[in-house]
C-alpha cells in the first residue's frame, strides 16, 4: 500500500437514516485507510455526532459486514449500515 | 432479487415449482395504513443493491441446507410503494410441507436481520426511518 494512502480522504457511502445525517450519498473521513473498522467507527463518531443516536450501525466492507478488528486498506469499499428495515 | 417495479407471485411460483414437491410455501409482505399508531400515507424502500442481493442469496442458501428444501425465490421492492403493495415475497418449496412452513419463516426472520434495505414512513407528522433511533 501506498505509504501516504492513509492521508488520502477515505469516501464512506451512505443509506437510509445515514444519508439524511451525512447530508448525501457519501462523506469523506480523513486517516481511516490502514487502520481497523473501530478505529473509523470512532473517527466518524467524532466527526459526525448525529450517528451516536441511532440504535446501533454497521460497517460493511466490499459488500459484506465487517468485524471491528478488520483492518480497512485503501480502495476498499466501505458503506455505513444503519439499522435495517427490510420486509 | 431486488425490483423496482410490482413484483409477482406467479414468477416466485414458477421458479420454485417442481413434480418431486409436495409443499410450496409463500409469505407476501404488504404495506400496511397504520404502524405504531401512526396513519401512513406511502412508503420508501432504499437498499444497497449488491450487498442486499448478496445477502438475499446467502439466506436463501442457507434456508436450502437447513431445511432441505427444493428451492427458494426472495424478491423485494425498492422505490415508492403504496398502502397494499407487496413489498417482498418469499416462496420456498419442499417435498413435505412442514420444511416450507419453516423454511419460508426463518427467510424472512433473517431477511428482516441482515439485508441491507431501509424502510421510510410517510406520515402525517412527517417521514421516519424504521428502527433507526431509540
Amino acid at each position: 500500500m501506498d505509504k501516504l494512502a492513509h492521508l488520502t480522504p477515505m469516501k464512506i457511502l451512505c443509506f437510509g437514516v445515514a444519508r439524511e445525517i451525512a447530508g448525501g450519498s457519501h462523506l469523506f473521513l480523513d486517516d481511516v485507510a490502514g487502520g481497523t473498522v473501530a478505529s473509523l467507527r470512532e473517527r466518524l463518531l467524532r466527526d459526525y455526532p448525529a450517528f451516536g443516536e441511532l440504535v446501533s450501525f454497521a460497517v460493511a466492507r466490499n459488500e459484506e459486514y465487517a468485524e471491528d478488528t478488520d483492518i480497512v486498506e485503501a480502495g476498499d469499499e466501505v458503506v455505513i449500515i444503519p439499522p435495517v428495515a427490510g420486509g | 432479487m431486488l425490483s423496482g417495479e410490482p413484483l409477482s407471485l406467479d414468477d416466485c411460483q414458477s421458479f420454485v415449482a417442481h413434480p418431486s414437491c409436495g409443499g410450496l410455501c409463500f409469505f407476501v409482505g404488504t404495506i400496511r395504513d397504520l404502524n405504531l399508531g401512526e396513519t401512513v400515507t406511502h412508503l420508501e424502500f432504499e437498499a444497497y443493491a449488491p450487498m442486499a442481493v448478496r445477502e438475499m442469496r446467502k439466506i436463501a442458501v442457507a434456508a436450502r441446507e437447513r431445511f432441505g428444501l427444493h428451492a427458494v425465490s426472495l424478491h423485494h421492492r425498492t422505490g415508492d410503494l403504496a398502502i397494499g403493495d407487496t413489498a417482498v415475497i418469499v416462496a420456498v418449496s419442499s417435498k413435505h410441507r412442514k420444511p416450507a412452513f419453516e423454511g419460508c419463516e426463518f427467510v424472512i426472520d433473517e431477511l428482516k436481520k441482515t439485508v441491507p434495505i431501509w424502510k421510510r414512513e410517510f406520515r402525517a407528522d412527517g417521514t421516519h426511518w424504521l428502527n433507526a433511533r431509540p
